[in-house]
């Protein structure tokens, strides 16, 4: 099992959702977070003042995927938050030993 | 292109104030022919009054306490004023045909009394709730961790204020109302009980035959009766003056709290608070109070003497300059500038809280400045609305156009800093100029405060809700603009200056700016602006200095940074509020603290 976790711009968060929806993905969590990368923020103007904003809001989602579908997603996300501009966000993909889901007490791929 | 869009906003605005300055020449040489007949010939039989044998008056005219066992004045339930009207069914009331016409006279003045005390303490209401306007204008103006806090200020500043204004600053300032310079004829317009105000100190004191002070000074320095409001002045008229006054000086006292917001220490704020009713009435004694300011015309023949219609003076220009002082002795909050001392700046947490203040603010102005007649029969208060309006909305075009000029987007908290510059400004002028002035006052108003804002911040004072420009810069602004627009339609004989050379070219001596002849009027402003700036810096300067002293002035560094709302008055401005969103200013534009 794998765990992708997409970094992305907030107000992308609706089409990522809906295409992953449409490529069978049936559940997601999702926050809200602050960061910056290579852009370092940017400076805004108040009162005639500049100041800067060094933590951009960004959307974190997870999903928690079997291995062979990890690519898919990876590929969905990608396409659907891309904006071409910077500031897009990134993507990790990282293993995940195990899976336990509260309710019924199942195991790894079956408790996806 | 933006820039060229600039241009032409700027090109417009000078082409609108060069047909106004072409205008108002005209009107310059029309106003001899326009002045008032109706008001020379009321001067002029009263002054000749005393040479004829003097008519028997009513006590509501003279203030006589014929019958020493059963004194009229001072009048605690408005009974001696005139007669009040009673209807009666059955015979025993007003029976219409029976009246003769002094009873008829009687009911007439008991009416134009009450009109006038009913509009007094209606705009004094709106004067009132315009506390609630400056909660919302200072506390949306700074960070959410400090919401509590500023607004805590903003509210027990009322209290506060009010006590010691009750204890001895009516006395102070008020205290010798009397001892104000009258032209012959002027009745008092919340009756004659307002005489009871005639004690104080000041140079020049006149003598009755029997050699004892008479309240009368030709320099009025202070008054010294009504302290807490004694028994001596219970009178309606007083108090009805006490509580229109007792308004005004609270938004004087609330101007620095904005100015001094975010890092100010409670207790000392507190002594503050106890505090600013001395500064305030002693200047307010000079200007509104019989001072020698106001005798300014009489004394040293400059005008009027300090005219100041509302207090852009007496109140904004005071509250401003306080603002200065307090903000230079506390110092920039941590994080406005950087390692080398260029100005950062600090986002508001709400801005949509500093718009509904300013509503209300600019609401609370249509009692300020009209009810500064002390009379609703005064039928002038339809020029003060109006000239309050248009310098209102054209404060806030002008503050647009100064964005735009300087290539900025229109930060709705300049907007409205705009609009509260040109209601400041159009204060003290605003009886006595014409519309197309107020609207003049108001534009330069909005374009002033603009540049004045960047002005302070570049000097090293932190100002996080721009109270020193909006209140002192344009307060001072304010009464020099009576000094240059005032038309001389309105005020004849104010201060007691009644100048024949003025009566026999104009026929009536108003309230008259440079542009209409007066230059000794602006000349008196400006002295009197001068008194504003110094004495109130001086005063406050020392004040903040010594009370530094007996309890700091400023927060520590620590709850400064985490937020002076939980160490100072232990419950947060929004409790459900994240952490990490407290220190922010808009929503998610996080701040470096330091």
């Amino acid at each position: 099992m794998k765990m992708v976790e997409a970094i992305v711009k907030p107000f992308k968060l609706d089409e990522v959702k809906e295409a992953l929806t449409k490529a069978g993905i049936q559940g997601m969590t999702v926050e809200e977070v602050k960061g910056f990368g290579r852009q370092k923020g940017h400076t805004e103007l108040y009162r005639g003042a500049e100041y800067s904003v060094d933590f951009l809001p960004k959307v974190r989602i997870q999903i928690l995927v079997p291995d062979e579908k990890a690519a898919k997603v990876v590929g969905v996300i990608t396409e659907s938050a891309k904006t071409g501009k910077i500031g897009d966000g990134k993507i990790f993909v990282s293993p995940v030993e195990e899976v336990i889901r509260i309710r019924t007490g199942e195991k790894g791929e079956d408790a996806i | 292109m933006n820039h060229a869009k600039n241009l032409l906003a700027f090109a417009s605005l000078t082409v609108a104030l060069g047909i106004f300055l072409v205008m108002s020449a005209s009107y310059a040489q029309e106003a001899p022919a326009a002045a008032d007949p109706a008001k020379a010939q009321a001067t002029a039989p009263a002054v000749a009054a005393p040479a004829a044998p003097a008519p028997k008056l009513p006590a509501y005219f003279t203030g006589a306490n014929e019958d020493p066992a059963k004194p009229l004045w001072p009048d605690a339930t408005g009974a001696a004023t005139g007669t009040w009207a009673t209807p009666a069914g059955d015979g025993k009331g007003d029976v219409p045909d029976q009246l003769k016409s002094s009873d008829l006279y009687d009911r007439i003045a008991h009416n134009l009394y009450s009109i006038n005390y009913v509009w007094v303490l209606i705009a004094g209401f709106l004067v009132m709730f315009m506390q609630a306007g400056f909660m919302l204008v200072e506390t949306g103006l700074c960070r959410a961790k400090n919401a509590a806090h500023t607004s805590a200020m903003n509210f027990l500043v009322y209290p506060l204020g009010c006590l010691a204004f009750w204890v001895y600053g009516f006395a102070i300032g008020w205290g010798n109302w009397f001892n104000g310079p009258v032209p012959p004829g002027w009745y008092a317009s919340l009756g004659p009980g307002l005489a009871a105000l005639n004690e104080g100190l000041g140079l020049g004191a006149a003598v009755d035959a029997a050699g004892k002070l008479t309240g009368v000074f030709s320099y009025g320095l202070m008054g010294t009766k009504g302290f807490f409001l004694g028994s001596a002045v219970n009178d309606v008229g007083v108090l009805a003056l006490f509580f229109f006054m007792m308004v005004f000086m609270d938004t004087t006292a609330t101007i620095p709290t904005g100015a001094m917001a975010e890092r100010w220490a409670w207790k000392n704020f507190v002594l503050f608070g106890l505090w600013v009713a001395l500064p305030y009435c002693l200047y307010a004694n000079w200007v509104w109070g019989g001072g020698f300011l106001a005798q300014g015309g009489i004394n040293w023949g400059l005008g009027h003497g300090a005219v100041d219609f509302a207090g852009s003076g007496v109140v904004h220009a005071m509250g401003g300059v306080i603002a200065l002082a307090g903000a230079m002795v506390l110092g920039p909050r941590i994080g406005k500038y950087d390692s080398q001392g260029r100005p950062k700046a600090i986002p508001c947490h709400n801005v949509p809280m500093v718009v509904l203040g300013t509503f209300i603010l600019a609401f609370g102005w249509f009692g300020f400045n009209p009810g500064s007649t002390l009379s609703g029969t005064d039928l002038r208060i339809s020029f003060v609305v109006v000239n309050t309006m248009l310098a209102g909305i054209m404060g806030a075009l002008g503050a647009y156009v100064a964005l735009a000029i300087k290539g900025m987007k229109p930060d709705p908290t300049m907007l409205c800093n705009g609009m509260l510059a040109g209601l400041v400004a159009i204060t003290a002028p605003c009886a006595f100029v014409d519309p197309w002035a107020a609207a003049v006052i108001g534009t330069i108003a909005g374009l002033i405060v603009v540049y004045s804002v960047f002005f302070w911040e570049r000097l090293g004072i932190d100002d996080p809700v721009g109270a020193i420009s909006v209140h002192g810069v344009n307060g001072v602004w304010g009464l020099l603009c009576v000094g240059i627009f005032a038309n001389g339609a309105y005020g004849a004989g104010w201060n007691g200056v009644v100048r024949d050379g003025m009566v026999k070219l104009y026929g009536s001596d108003g309230v008259r700016g440079l542009l209409y002849g007066d230059l000794s009027q602006f000349v008196m402003q400006a002295l009197n602006a001068g008194v504003v700036i110094v004495f109130g810096f001086v005063m406050a300067y020392a004040w903040f200095k010594i009370s530094d002293l007996i309890t700091p002035i400023r927060v520590s560094k620590e709850v400064e940074i985490e937020g002076l709302d939980m160490a100072e008055v232990g419950i947060p401005g929004y409790t459900d509020m994240p952490e990490a969103e407290k220190n922010l200013g808009y929503g998610t534009a996080m701040q470096k603290s330091a």
